[in-house]
């Protein structure tokens, strides 16, 4: 963000939604899903796209300890960062709650917006279930 | 359609130049290029150059006519921007542009100014490559997409980092007596495996350094090289580029890469080669892992067996099929917008002699470049073949 009072439309929106459980994606005609700002499928072309809730908890399908970061994660680090499957759609997110030696593959989490310890920007979490 | 010939290229350094301008390192590569080519500066038609980060480390847009101008030429300029594989992509409308017939001679190159931004600052700067809004603000750093990647593999396939410490062992070994690598030093699988942590598995060793430098290439059409003499025995005579997902996540495979998979294929056919037709590759090795995919998409390993072949030496100097034997971006050094022409600057050498490393491929009459952007979510791959 360039400034601070200017949001992200579509995005933010959804940071919103997932601090109150409602996370979700979008969804086209075919079953294909994807993630806001988003007007196309990607996978087909489609533009009438649904909100559809994702699930409660996701599965972690890949992770990484970061211990060289970015300036905005400096006091962040090290930290763990995942992929993780949430229904239709896969989410990357900072593993918060757990100790970096626990953080594996087939883990069960569920998203918690959490905040930067560096910049106190929202950042999209996963915690262990 | 005419053949694409390489008439000469050039490269700076690579290393740690803080102080040097992007338009003073192109331009070194630029007298260097035109040197080795004979080609008079006034017969150039083009520029198209390759450069991914110039507005973060030097406050500067608008790359094309400075180049240009830095280059001494008075051709139409345009700068090319896909990450990571900016001037691969260059070099692939430079190939269009000469076999379609509108221009005979085109200067492609690229340069990156890095070091200047200190290491955090570069690692902000590289991770612009990344989706900024689903993986850069969740702390996705770019070493930590290849860590996501190679943690996956390991999953999936099995291997583990002393493997992967094997392929920068290798690049390093190959970078030994190439005087423009930015590391001209040998490691052992212990510095690897026992080198700071970066975003684990991988390491300090498994990531390509960051650096300064500029490559640049005088490409022609056969028709001009017969017309004037050249000593041009190196053609690229197959070009294809490939597309995915931007974010790692939204991809079908987190351990494979098809965008490089499709380019190559294309390459292959354009070419009228196959994947065993190929006797050495320059391949984008920007961390240990990408050898790996990469040899994996180009169809030279099968999938799932990439993680072997330094260790059990079929991509090493003497193995079956060398791979990076300029010492790769790993040992070479990587600035960004100058690797995928300075990986066809290293293959033309190798293939046609001049490099300190030909006499590994001394029957080698077939190359592959492969240049990927971000976590390839693009990928360029060309062929070059050598007249024997």
């Amino acid at each position: 963000m360039s400034d601070d009072d200017v949001q992200d439309a579509g995005f933010d929106e959804w940071l919103d939604a997932a601090e109150d459980d409602a996370a979700y994606c979008l969804e086209c005609p075919e079953g294909h899903a994807s993630l806001p700002p988003r007007r196309v499928c990607p996978d087909c072309g489609a533009t009438d796209l649904e909100e559809t809730v994702l699930p409660d908890s996701g599965e972690i399908q890949t992770f990484t300890v970061t211990h060289v970061p970015t300036p905005a994660f400096e006091e962040d680090a090290p930290y763990a960062t995942a992929v993780a499957a949430f229904g239709p759609v896969r989410l990357t997110g900072q593993v918060v709650g757990a100790d970096l030696e626990t953080v594996e593959t087939g883990l069960e989490v569920e998203l918690e917006i959490t905040v930067s310890e560096t910049t106190g920007e929202r950042i999209l979490g996963f915690s262990p279930v | 359609m005419s053949d694409v010939r390489v008439a000469g290229s050039g490269l700076t350094a690579f290393g740690h130049s803080p102080e040097r301008t992007s338009r003073d390192l192109f331009a070194e590569a630029t007298v260097t290029a035109f040197e080795e080519s004979d080609v008079p500066r006034s017969d150039v038609d083009a520029l198209l150059y390759g450069n991914f980060m110039g507005e973060l480390s030097e406050h500067q847009g608008h790359h094309g006519p400075l180049m240009a101008e830095a280059a001494g030429i008075q051709a139409p300029a345009t700068r090319y921007e896909s990450a990571c594989a900016s001037s691969g992509a260059a070099v692939r409308d430079a190939v269009f542009r000469i076999r379609n017939g509108e221009d005979n001679v085109v200067l492609v190159g690229g340069a990156e100014r890095m070091t200047n931004l200190g290491t955090a600052g570069a690692t902000e700067a590289l991770a612009i490559a990344a989706d900024d809004l689903w993986e850069v603000r969740a702390g996705m750093t770019f070493p930590g997409a290849y860590a996501l990647m190679a943690q996956a593999y390991f999953d999936e396939y099995g291997g583990e980092h002393e493997d992967l410490a094997h392929v920068a062992m290798k690049n390093h070994e190959n970078a030994l007596t190439n005087e423009k690598a930015q590391y001209q030093s040998a490691i052992e699988i212990e510095d690897v495996l026992e080198a700071p942590p970066v975003s684990e598995p991988l390491g300090l060793y498994d990531s390509c350094p960051i650096s300064d430098g500029a490559a640049a290439a005088v490409l022609v059409s056969e028709e001009y090289a017969e017309e004037h003499d050249l000593d041009a025995p190196v053609s690229i005579s197959g070009t294809g580029q490939g597309g995915d997902r931007m974010a790692l996540h939204d991809r079908e495979y987190l351990a494979r890469s098809p965008a490089a998979r499709e380019a190559g294929e294309e390459a292959y056919a354009d070419a009228g080669i196959d994947a065993a037709d190929v006797d050495v590759a320059e391949v984008h090795d920007c961390f240990t892992i990408a050898e790996v995919l990469a040899i994996e998409a180009l169809d030279l390993e099968p999938v799932g067996e990439g993680i072997s072949a330094a260790r059990d030496g079929r991509t090493t100097a003497d193995g079956e099929t060398p791979i990076n034997l300029s010492g790769g971006l790993k040992a070479k050094g990587h600035p960004v917008g100058a690797t995928g022409v300075s990986q066809i600057a290293e293959l033309s050498d190798l293939l046609s002699g001049d490099h300190p490393n030909s006499e590994f491929v001394s029957d080698a009459a077939t190359g592959v470049a492969h240049n990927a952007g971000g976590t390839v979510a693009s990928a360029t791959v060309h062929v070059l073949e050598v007249d024997r």
